[in-house]
């Protein structure tokens, strides 16, 4: 039996208890047997994995091993791997093969990592359950009837069933959290600007984050030190100076100041997920942090304003897709224009078209001031909201979704009811504050997951948070029957 | 530049969704038209409770860290990699882009 930790998995490699080759292997068998039935991966590259854990193990009988040496991950299929294709679960790119690769996937494979493949996503990455993909819906490994999140769900499921030991996501409005609380794994949104958007297909530039999935808050931080840095490449990376994001993990608690806005408490949540929420509560005081009641008051406001940012930068974004450089083309185009429009209408699916057309309504001319402006001016007033609070508090708790997984299929006729899932993820995402999931109950066989938000680049102190939680629980460690 | 103050209900006619579909480079299937203008109604109906905020004196928020844009030295960083670019497209002859005939 394999441990299923990356710091488990390390220690293992480190002590030659087994070889990342024959872990690769492992994995590989794994994914044979499962993916048809979850659906997590769009791409397997299983020759280019088992070379590269090759020439990982021998690096380390060299001792020359970075710090992701031979451990096997997967990357969400919207992260640029040139070789491999990278399709953003569109039709659009189904057979884009990208000619330069993400600082994300270049990183990891720096340290040494393992990719096994892409995993599966919604298209573009709008959604939040996974059931926009061209290449089908993924489904949740705890059970099969349910959707997995998203809109990285085919990270979260495969790190969930085990199919890699840990992922890659990207947040844009909750898109790490979200399939991380349904899966019951860990997912960090990094504060904006932290990890390279080089190479992420842009959705929402403004609100986009890279960010690790994985089955612990020991392993994220690991994750965490390999991706986040400063990119030139990126006009948006920060300089801010890295930590080394496990060295405060163990940090004691007493005297940390918990925040619970009144705002994610009230109407919208389950009341078995506030239950989960009490007890995880009752943990941190019981650790010695200080908790009391805040308020974010423009909370409500936080998913209009989104659902008004990320279409109109969406769609200034995906005009990139003409079928004239890259991506579908229709056949036989009587002149440019029929070209440019059925080209689009094909490759793009009914989500992703739906938002273009908000998006480029919310951006015309008429409509701009009413809707793109004022939803930025509320975007204000949400940031403002945290900075308050982040004044006499270190983190904020809360809800990541308001319950457990829904059905494959109970919310996808109606847009808004979807967008409403967000509810509790999109204000982090307005204000770039980071945000760690991490499950912290179970609800008929579905995990539940909590939110903890911390101040701009506090990761450390959310990792820290995370796993003192870790130690004295064990729901991370709960795996579904699969 | 107009707005939208003072009409309660967002509705989309379906010669506003043609405009949309025209400036989005999209083609619009026609028995889908019912559906989609319903669909934006419904979206643009929800989002509409932004108008409930006086915003008047708050300034706009692009970059969350209110970041400036960075500047770098103008000197040359990247070869020229027209043949890698160009194998990836859908229709390309002696380095160039084909698109339908544009000029008549």
């Amino acid at each position: 039996m394999l441990p299923e930790s990356v710091s488990e998995l390390l220690k293992g490699l480190e002590s030659k208890s087994f070889s990342s080759e024959e872990i690769t292997r492992a994995y590989l068998d794994k994914i044979k047997q499962q993916n048809d039935s979850l659906n997590c991966f769009i791409t397997v590259t299983e020759e280019q994995a088992l070379e590269a854990a090759k020439a990982s193990d021998q690096r380390r009988a060299n001792g020359t091993s970075g710090p992701l040496d031979g451990i096997p991950v997967a990357h969400k299929d919207l992260f640029c791997t040139t070789g491999t294709t990278t399709t953003c679960a569109s039709r659009m790119l189904e057979n884009f093969i990208p000619p330069y690769e993400s600082t994300v996937t270049r990183k990891f494979a720096e340290a040494g990592a393992i990719s096994l493949g892409k995993t599966n996503m919604d298209e573009f990455a709008m959604g939040s359950s996974n059931e926009n993909s061209y290449y089908g819906p993924v489904k949740n490994p705890w059970n099969l009837e349910y959707v997995p999140g998203g809109s990285s769900g085919g990270s979260a499921s495969a790190v969930a069933a085990g199919l890699c030991a840990a992922a890659t996501g990207t947040d844009t409005g909750g898109s790490i959290r979200q399939p991380a609380a349904f899966c019951g794994i860990t997912g960090l949104k990094p504060t904006y600007g932290r990890v390279s958007r080089l190479g992420m297909i842009a959705f929402a530039s403004s609100l986009d984050q890279g960010g690790p999935m994985a089955r612990t808050a020991e392993d994220t931080a690991i994750l965490l030190n390999v991706m986040a840095g400063h990119d030139p490449k990126d006009s948006t990376s920060s300089t801010h100076p890295v930590e080394d994001y496990t060295a405060s993990l163990n940090q004691d608690l007493s005297g940390t100041r918990i925040g619970l806005p009144k705002e994610y408490f009230s109407g919208n949540l389950n009341a078995d997920t506030g239950k989960s929420l009490e007890a995880a509560i009752k943990v941190y005081e019981s650790l010695g942090a200080t908790v009391e009641e805040i308020s974010l008051p423009h909370t409500e406001l936080s998913v209009p304003a989104y659902y008004v940012i990320a279409p109109a930068e969406a769609s200034a974004n995906l005009s990139r897709f003409d079928g004239v450089r890259y991506g579908h083309r229709c056949d036989s185009p009587k002149d440019l224009e029929d070209l440019y429009r059925r080209s689009r209408a094909e490759g793009f699916g009914a989500e992703v078209q739906r938002r273009i057309l908000v998006g480029t309504y919310a951006l015309s001319a008429g409509y701009f001031d009413a809707y793109y402006r004022q939803a930025q001016k509320i975007r204000r007033l949400i940031k403002e909201d945290f900075v308050r609070a982040f004044d006499h508090i270190d983190a904020i708790l809360c809800p990541t979704t308001p319950g457990a997984a829904f059905k494959i299929g109970s919310k996808s006729d109606d847009p808004v009811q979807m967008y409403l899932e967000d509810i509790f993820t999109v204000p982090t995402s307005l204000a770039g504050l980071p945000a760690i999931a991490l499950p912290c109950g179970e609800l008929d066989g579905l995990p539940v997951g909590m939110q903890l938000i911390g101040n701009y680049f506090n990761e450390s102190k959310l990792l820290n948070l995370a796993h003192r939680f870790q130690s004295e629980t064990d729901w991370h460690q709960r795996r579904p029957q699969i | 530049m107009g707005d939208t103050n003072g009409e309660s209900i967002v509705t989309i006619q379906s010669d506003e969704l043609v405009k949309i579909a025209y400036l989005a480079k999209l083609e619009i299937d026609t028995d889908n038209t019912d559906r989609l203008t319903n669909d934006l109604d419904q979206i643009l109906n929800f989002v509409d409770q932004m108008k409930s905020v006086d915003t008047t004196q708050v300034e706009p928020l692009s970059n969350p860290l209110e970041m400036t844009q960075r500047l770098r030295k103008d000197e040359v960083t990247e070869t020229n990699q027209r043949e890698a670019f160009q194998k990836i497209a859908p229709a390309t002859a002696a380095g160039l882009y084909l698109v339908p005939k544009v000029i008549e």
